[in-house]
């Protein structure tokens, strides 16, 4: 789960990492309150969505005066915000971060990510701030530096120091630089996070070690556990249909295409989309309904898939394992008939059970394109849609 | 010959009286597996599918001389599960667990070094050697006992596989399910090495998906080490970046872990990566009759 700077900064902030001084904003009335109530000569009024790349395409701006907050701030809500990772459909600007300007002497990197090789939390930093680490990593490879960490004993103060002169922060800074890092490391631990990424790290002109950005991401399966960051969840930077997928316990993902697919399993899946694609089609989406898909499940997903007025045709791809054809059967032919399907609608069914599956869709009455196989069910959705 | 588990390995069901666990212990026992108990705190001195029920993994093990155990226990508690089996030093932990919090998965990968238990998974669908052993929720039947061997991080394309191959009168040595999680027990390699020394086992099928680097790592010991051949294939390569793909594992973060990437390095290997799922099967018997395997391959 992916949560906005500022809220990433609210928990920094209260775990005794340094940030700067700042507040959200949701107006621009508030966003001049906001300014006021900092007091700082220069602000910085900041987009909040959830994608990178905002400085370069002009969420990011330094104002002067309480009259520039208000003009900067009028100007970026309600803004169509288009980064290299937003897609070329961006996403609108609802909330603004005020924060107060400070005198960056220089940007610095440093990340908490699980390290899946070694399976252990490795904080990685660079003296090359400010671009994006994946750059880095490309360019000058030699410029990042690790530090793998013991989840017995946790990220141990002379890992922090080392990392802190590996990256060149200024001598009589370091010991503020070492407490910021254990501090973060304690926030990625204690919250679940799936990545901790402080990018620019800034030293001031004042002689102080924070962040100027956070990026905080959380380990959805440990989501349980901390109601307090749940309560974060901003449902306006997520896909409608992924919510509602969401609440019937289906792993739904919207695509560019215009073929609805529907399988069980994450990885065939997966496959079914690849499949599609190599006949020539384009997936909808991505959808798990999961081993126990029962008639109500695959009558909430019908009703997803059908809700993305792209879908021109449907590709359903079981493979029966523990659940067996003959429910999956009588989930589709009855789901088709509480959603009135008008769409051609391609079912594969293997394993299980399949005949008397088979037999069921027939028997149906309804318009169903069985598929002896993936590669079969592909091409017939692909055709019937172009 | 197969690996990990065989006619004669002896396995307790961690969550025994669970509605998953009793469920596929049902299955397992019916498939014939030897099921020689379980376990569920608080549930000590009760039997369940004639099998006794104990209230630790230590009694379990001490009394039914158990060397494999099988999990299925909510997410929440599954790390817990995992560590009380690894601390009796039992062989084998497969766990079927999905959802647990990657940082317990840390935690447990650190509790397990210099410990002789293997984990399989956790999230995945377990282990089988067809007509001897089934440990998971995959379905027995569409397994035939043969000389393929299958590792796969995905359950529902391993059982697609599985089924192109027995169709085709391939039967399979081992199959094994590493699981879907980005932290996890038993890994590729691991996998690929113990088929490798298996004298039953002629070829290989490995099935990756998008998302961290496992199947780079696997092909690169394949051309260094592995005798066998070994086919491939990947999932994902329509997925779009930055999104979770239902595991927890599959996602392409920072242009790393693509598709595109993963086949171009396994091709570079040697390993013959599938066009499409639909031809794994067909892939792995050109390969076989290239090879001169195909004839001991099919059964009869």
């Amino acid at each position: 789960m992916n949560i906005h700077e500022y809220q990433g900064k609210e928990i920094l902030r209260s775990y005794g990492v340094s940030v700067p001084n700042g507040r959200v904003a949701f107006t621009v009335e508030e966003a001049v309150e906001a300014a006021k109530e900092l007091g700082s000569s220069v602000c910085v009024v900041k987009a909040q969505i959830h994608a990178g790349g905002r400085g370069k395409a002009g969420g990011v701006k330094v104002a002067k005066s309480l009259e520039e907050v208000r003009t900067y701030a009028s100007e970026l809500l309600g803004k169509v915000l288009v980064t290299h990772q937003t897609g070329p459909e961006g996403k609108e600007v609802k909330r603004l971060l005020i924060e107060e300007g400070c005198d960056i002497k220089k940007e610095y990197y440093i990340g908490l990510v699980v390290d899946r090789a070694t399976s252990r939390v490795v904080l990685m930093g660079s003296e090359e701030g400010g671009t994006e680490i994946e750059e880095v990593a490309a360019k000058t490879p030699e410029k990042i530096f690790k530090e793998y960490i013991d989840p017995a004993v946790g990220l141990q103060a002379f890992q922090a120091r080392r990392m802190a002169f590996n990256i060149n922060i200024p001598k009589e800074l370091v010991n503020q630089a070492v407490k910021f890092m254990l501090g973060l490391y304690q926030v990625f631990v204690e919250k679940d996070c799936s990545i901790a990424e402080i990018n620019p790290l800034v030293v001031t002109g004042d002689g102080k070690v924070m962040a100027l950005d956070a990026k905080l991401n959380f380990d959805s399966n440990a989501l349980y556990r901390h109601k307090d960051i749940l309560e974060y969840r901003d449902l306006d930077e997520e896909d409608p249909k992924e919510i509602e997928a969401s609440k019937y316990d289906l792993n739904y993902i919207s695509l560019d295409g215009n073929i609805g697919c529907m399988v069980n399993g994450a990885g065939l899946a997966m496959a079914t989309m690849d499949i599609i694609k190599y006949y020539g089609g384009e997936p909808a989406n991505f959808l798990d309904v999961g081993g126990g898909a029962t008639t109500e499940k695959v009558t909430e997903a019908f009703k997803i898939i059908l809700s993305d007025p792209k879908v021109k045709g449907i590709f359903v791809n079981i493979f029966g394992g523990i659940m067996k054809c003959d429910v999956i059967a009588n989930g589709i032919v009855e789901a088709t008939k509480q959603v009135g399907l008008n769409l051609p609608l391609v079912v594969r069914l293997e394993g299980t059970n399949v005949e008397l599956g088979k037999k069921i869709l027939e028997q149906s009455g309804l318009n169903i394109t069985a598929a002896e196989s993936m590669a079969d069910g592909a091409q017939k959705i692909v055709s019937l849609v172009s | 010959m197969s690996v990990f588990v065989n006619k004669e390995t002896k396995v307790i069901v961690q969550g025994i009286t669970g509605s998953q666990g009793l469920f596929h212990t049902k299955q397992m026992i019916e498939y014939g597996t030897n099921i020689v108990g379980g376990v569920t705190p608080g549930k000590g001195g009760t039997e369940v599918e004639g099998v006794p029920v104990f209230d630790t993994v230590s009694e379990a093990v001490e009394k039914t001389g158990a060397n494999a155990s099988v999990i299925y226990v909510p997410p929440a508690f599954a790390a817990d599960a995992i560590m009380e089996a690894v601390d009796t030093e039992i062989d084998l932990v497969v766990c079927i667990t999905e959802g647990i919090p990657v940082l317990d998965m840390v935690k447990v990968k650190r509790y397990m070094e210099g410990k002789k238990t293997r984990l399989i998974g956790p999230n995945c669908p377990g282990v089988i050697t067809p007509e001897e052993c089934k440990i998971g929720i995959m379905p027995g039947y569409i397994h035939k006992k043969g000389h393929v061997g299958i590792v796969s991080r995905s359950g529902t394309l391993t059982y697609e596989a599985v089924h192109q191959l027995t169709q085709a009168g391939i039967g399979q040595s081992t199959a094994v399910g590493i699981g879907g999680d980005p932290v996890n027990g038993t890994n590729f390699i691991d996998v690929l090495k113990a088929f490798n020394e298996d004298e039953d086992t002629y070829a290989v099928i490995m099935i990756g998906e998008i998302g961290g680097t496992a199947e780079e790592e696997a092909a690169e010991w394949v051309k260094a080490n592995m005798t066998k051949p070994v086919v491939g294939f990947i999932g994902g390569q329509t997925a779009p970046p930055g999104k979770r793909m239902g595991h927890a594992g599959a996602i392409i973060s920072g242009g790393k872990g693509t598709a595109a990437e993963k086949i171009q390095t396994m091709t570079a290997c040697g390993i013959k990566v599938a066009e499409t799922p639909s031809v794994i099967g067909e892939t792995l018997i050109s390969v076989l009759k290239e090879r001169g395997l195909y004839e001991k391959c099919k059964t009869h």
